[in-house]
């Protein structure tokens, strides 16, 4: 029994090291004061000078990453509530429609999930070509609105399921309108799957590369492509600051998510 | 009523407009291979050119192909207006009308008054683009992986007893097919006739086994100097200027082998559709006058096609370019028209090798 | 009260988004789907060439003379707009040597109208017409001939590639191959620590799905970037063992710019997509039936085999079909990490999109990939009794 508790440990821990130890190497490495992408011995001996804010500063000064990130930023911004928006109502009408109808409809809706990126990125760039959607944030905010959209009707589906329709019944046949019930009833009982599914189609449409890389011009770079040429044409350290933020980003996310579900569970 | 079309009007009334990227004309987006050598080309065409005009260059960084150009002219939203292209690339882009035609006429003479004509090297002018640079694919060897005995021919390139180490490969196989059967001793006379047999290609192939094992493969010439000054590579396949500038100006340890180089020439086109024509024909008029290319030899070493640049050049730089006497014996002129004839099937069957 | 019936409104709130997945996803998939079979632009250079060599039986040798008039017309009529420079490179994509044969042929008759036969003696070989025969027929099968390493001969037959030149078919393979190691390793890998994730103390718990959902909403390129700074030549790992002096300065590990890169970044990436739905599943079952089966007396591994592991086997299947459909559809890892041994299916595609622009044979080879997932996923959900969502 202890035996195999002891060797279940083991491999959890060598597992969960394999899940985060390489992510979590790249921040110390983005305080590198040489070009390099590995550590330097003054860096190993903790000495001050072997630490360096160059490559921040390095980004920070750069109109291209200044570009990049406001690319992305905005198509994210406007990606995310038309997706969201589309996914909720789509969620919220699924369950209305009929068996096998409602089968068709969710699987050409979930399509996006399944359908390798790269055929998308092939598709719309032969399609969009002629349309004059090439080389445009036009073309990149639609397909990252059909991309991220079915997150969201997933996330939305899933806390509907636990959500009883008779529910919002009830309040018409009490004089409600529907869009009393709706705001009354439905929504204070979708709000967790609306927010992740919004969380879910903003990280879509920011991590984006395949479907950008094939329809940005230069002046469209996004954060991910610019990190796609750093890691190509020229490993600078300057990405590793790049993602050393990005990580951050995600777990101050996760850390404030954590503390908002744990306030609630307390309130309650 | 064709499915292009179709889509095109669905596509118009469902999705409204794109936005069209226009541009005012103040400003010129030129692309161009970056690293060193868009950073020449900044020092000595486009600054010079903005200061003289007020014209403002953005300068884009793209790794060759005309796959964007493509995008962009046929989707008629243009965000480039010059690009920087190779001759096959110039042919094909001419062929395939991405490009708008030159005024051989309106090129400015040469310094010495020589007509432009008469100027340029054979071949710098061309339907659809104006010569800039000859460059040269050379060996570049990282010294410090040879103690004893330093490789100093082709052959040495391919013969991975003698001189062990990993060998820096392009991923296109432009130049390197011809490499290939020099180090196998046929004789840069010869190489083109050779790869126009099936069994000439097969002698190259064969001949790049040898050393597919030690191959490490590079797709831009960032890259490919990333790989040698790490330590990566012992040798590599190399665009002359960008080792020539690792060498000079940063002291690295490679050397430049220019045994059997293959040169070849850069033009620059005008974009088909271009918003600024008038400004981007200004522009490449300004940038292939004397002075410009000369002073461009001062940024990275890539040889002038004016024959009147000559003059100009600091003899140090000079013997550093592809076109000095001492580098020029055993050169092979890249031949862009063969490639045009056989490069897809090729490229085809280089890509086939690559994956297995 | 007036009540719209739900089917309405479930009509209402659906169709938006439908729409545009039809129009803005689906279209363009079918347009790609269209395209591999389609390709008219042969046929709308060389009209009457079409037209006259429509009734021309191949087998009987050369066309008539109304097939080289055509020709000789159709050359003419290019002449002068740079429109005989895109048949030849369209012609020479199929042949070496058609770009050199057609523009010869266009400048001679420009000049003087001579006989075709008399300009080039390629024009007595049958097989110049079967090809051109065949190019200008707007459906084509080539492009899907080409996706699977066969060709069409002159005389008609299918024969498969020369040897050198096969390569999809093999790449297919390998794709086929890399998603089920992933695959295979994610179970492998996921299984204990979902189970750990499921049956941990609440503190620990909350640890645990920290370490799985860092790496899943972290960026993909982040991740990349990150076994890159670890596996690389002058990586961490090669640094740490070389200082322990565990391998030598020449003998450094070479973990990544190859399959291997391919292998574990792609693991790394995909292992939190195995991990979340079978938690999920092991959630769900009730401690009780573990409590019983050891109340009956069986070891602890009779009960996980007996009880526990096929409770758990719907979330196997589920993580491990999502996990295996996502890998083959890999593009950005291969392309950063994979080197040349690493490359999967994907990108060839990008390849020939981007870099060579033989757009029909990138569309063949995404039609042959989406065939595959599409019916691998409607298997997989028959299997697992469960829609797309």
């Amino acid at each position: 029994m202890n035996v195999l508790r002891l060797s279940l440990g083991f491999a959890v821990g060598a597992i969960s090291l394999f899940l985060i130890l390489p992510i979590l190497v790249v921040v110390p490495l983005s305080f590198n004061p040489e070009p390099y992408f590995s550590f330097t011995r003054s860096m190993l001996l903790l000495q001050p000078d072997g630490w360096s804010l160059r490559w921040y500063r390095e980004v920070a000064e750069s109109a291209q990453w200044r570009l990049a990130l406001k690319n992305s930023v905005t198509i994210a911004i406007i990606v995310t509530p038309v997706a969201t928006a589309l996914g909720t109502a789509a969620a919220l009408g699924l369950r209305h429609l009929g068996g096998s109808v409602r089968t068709l409809v969710a699987a050409v809706l979930g399509a996006p999930l399944i359908i390798p990126v790269i055929i998308v990125a092939t598709g719309t760039y032969l399609f969009f070509a002629p349309l004059g959607l090439t080389q445009s944030l036009t073309g990149i905010v639609i397909v990252h609105v059909v991309l991220a959209a079915p997150f969201v009707v997933v996330t939305v589906s899933g806390t509907l399921t636990t959500f009883d329709a008779q529910l919002s019944r009830a309040a018409a046949t009490l004089g409600a309108s529907p869009l009393r019930a709706f705001a009354r009833v439905t929504l204070p009982l979708i709000v967790p799957g609306v927010i992740s599914g919004a969380l879910f189609a903003f990280v879509t449409s920011f991590d984006e590369a395949v479907v950008t890389l094939f329809l940005a011009s230069y002046d469209q770079r996004t954060v991910p492509l610019q990190m796609w040429s750093g890691i190509r044409d020229q490993l600078s350290p300057a990405v590793l600051v790049v993602a050393s933020l990005l990580v951050l980003l995600v777990a101050i996310m996760m850390v404030v998510a954590n503390l908002v579900q744990a306030l609630k569970r307390g309130g309650e | 009523m064709s499915i292009s079309r179709l889509a095109r009007a669905t596509g118009l009334c469902v999705l409204g407009l794109g936005i069209p990227s226009s541009f005012a004309a103040e400003s010129l987006t030129i692309a161009s291979f970056g690293g060193q050598y868009t950073a020449s080309q900044r020092q000595a065409h486009y600054e010079p050119f903005s200061k003289e005009t007020g014209v403002d260059i953005k300068s884009v960084d793209y790794n060759g192909g005309l796959a964007e150009l493509v995008a962009q002219v046929r989707s008629g939203s243009v965000s480039w207006d010059v690009v920087d292209v190779e001759m096959q690339d110039l042919d094909r882009g001419c062929a395939d009308g991405l490009f708008e035609k030159v005024d051989i006429d309106a090129l400015p003479a040469g310094a010495d008054k020589r007509a432009a004509k008469d100027d340029f090297l054979d071949g710098a002018l061309q339907p659809c683009g104006v010569g800039s640079v000859v460059w040269s694919n050379v060996i570049a060897v990282n010294e410090p992986a040879f103690q004893d005995a330093k490789p100093q021919t082709i052959e040495d390139f391919f013969d991975v007893e003698r001189f062990p180490g990993k060998r820096g490969l392009p991923k296109r196989p432009n130049a390197l097919l011809e490499w290939a059967l020099m180090a196998d001793g046929v004789a840069p006379g010869d190489v083109y006739a050779t790869l126009s047999s099936e069994e000439g290609v097969d002698r190259a192939f064969r001949k790049l086994d040898t050393i597919k094992d030690q191959a490490v493969f590079w797709e831009t010439g960032a890259q490919m100097i990333q790989l040698l000054v790490d330590g990566e590579v012992a040798m590599s396949t190399a665009y002359n200027g960008r080792v020539q500038g690792a060498i000079s100006d940063e002291g690295k340890p490679l050397r430049i082998l220019w045994d059997r180089q293959i040169w070849n020439a850069d033009y620059y086109a005008v974009v088909k559709g271009t918003h600024a024509k008038k400004e981007a024909d200004a522009f490449v008029r300004y940038a292939t006058g004397t002075v410009p290319l000369a002073a461009q030899t001062g940024f990275i070493a890539y040889g002038p096609v004016r024959r009147s640049a000559e003059a100009l050049i600091n003899p140090a730089k000079a013997a550093n370019l592809p076109t000095a006497k001492a580098n020029f014996r055993h050169a092979l002129a890249f031949n862009s028209k063969w490639w045009t004839d056989h490069g897809e099937a090729i490229s085809e069957r280089y890509a086939s090798w690559l994956a297995r | 009260m007036r009540q719209r019936s739900p089917h309405r409104t479930g009509w209402t709130l659906v169709l938006p988004l439908l729409v545009f997945t039809l129009v803005t996803f689906l279209a363009p998939i079918g347009f790609m789907l269209w395209k591999s079979v389609y390709d008219p632009e042969v046929a709308g250079l060389l009209g009457q060439t079409r037209q006259a060599l429509a009734k021309w039986q191949t087998s009987t040798g050369l066309p008539g003379p109304e097939g080289f008039d055509a020709l000789s017309r159709d050359l003419r009529d290019l002449t002068g707009d740079g429109r005989v420079s895109q048949l030849a490179l369209r012609l020479n994509r199929e042949r070496s040597g058609m770009r050199q044969l057609i523009e010869v042929t266009a400048d001679a008759i420009a000049e003087y109208d001579r006989p075709l036969l008399e300009i080039d003696p390629r024009w007595g070989d049958p097989d110049t017409w079967v090809l051109l025969k065949r190019m200008t027929q707007p459906l084509t099968a080539r492009y899907f001939l080409s996706a699977v390493d066969l060709q069409q001969t002159p005389q008609g037959s299918i024969v498969r590639q020369d040897e050198s030149r096969r390569i999809y078919v093999y790449l297919f393979g390998r794709t086929i191959l890399v998603a089920s190691v992933v695959t295979a390793v994610c179970i492998i890998l996921g299984y204990p620590f979902a189970y750990a994730l499921a049956t941990a103390r609440p503190r620990m718990q909350r640890l645990l799905f920290f370490i799985v959902m860092l790496p899943f909403w972290t960026s993909l390129l982040v991740r990349t970037t990150a076994w890159i700074v670890l596996l690389q030549r002058r990586g961490v790992l090669n640094e740490i063992l070389v200082a322990m002096n565990i391998v030598s300065e020449r003998s450094r590990l070479e973990l990544i710019y190859n399959l291997s890169g391919t292998l574990i970044v792609m693991t790394h990436v995909l292992l939190p997509f195995f991990v979340l739905p079978l938690y999920a599943v092991m959630k769900g079952i009730p401690k009780q039936y573990v409590r019983a089966g050891k109340s009956l007396g069986a070891g602890p591994v009779r009960v996980f085999l007996r009880i526990y592991l096929p409770m758990t086997l719907p979330g196997v299947l589920a993580g491990a079909a999502l996990v295996f459909i996502l890998s083959l559809g890999y593009y950005v890892t291969p392309a950063l990490v994979g080197g040349r041994t690493g490359q999967l299916i994907s990108n060839q595609i990008a390849f020939h999109v981007q870099t060579s622009l033989n757009w029909g044979l990138a569309a063949a080879l995404g039609s042959i990939l989406l065939v595959i997932v599409v019916v691998l996923t409607m298997l997989l959900s028959r299997v697992t009794q469960r829609g797309v969502l």
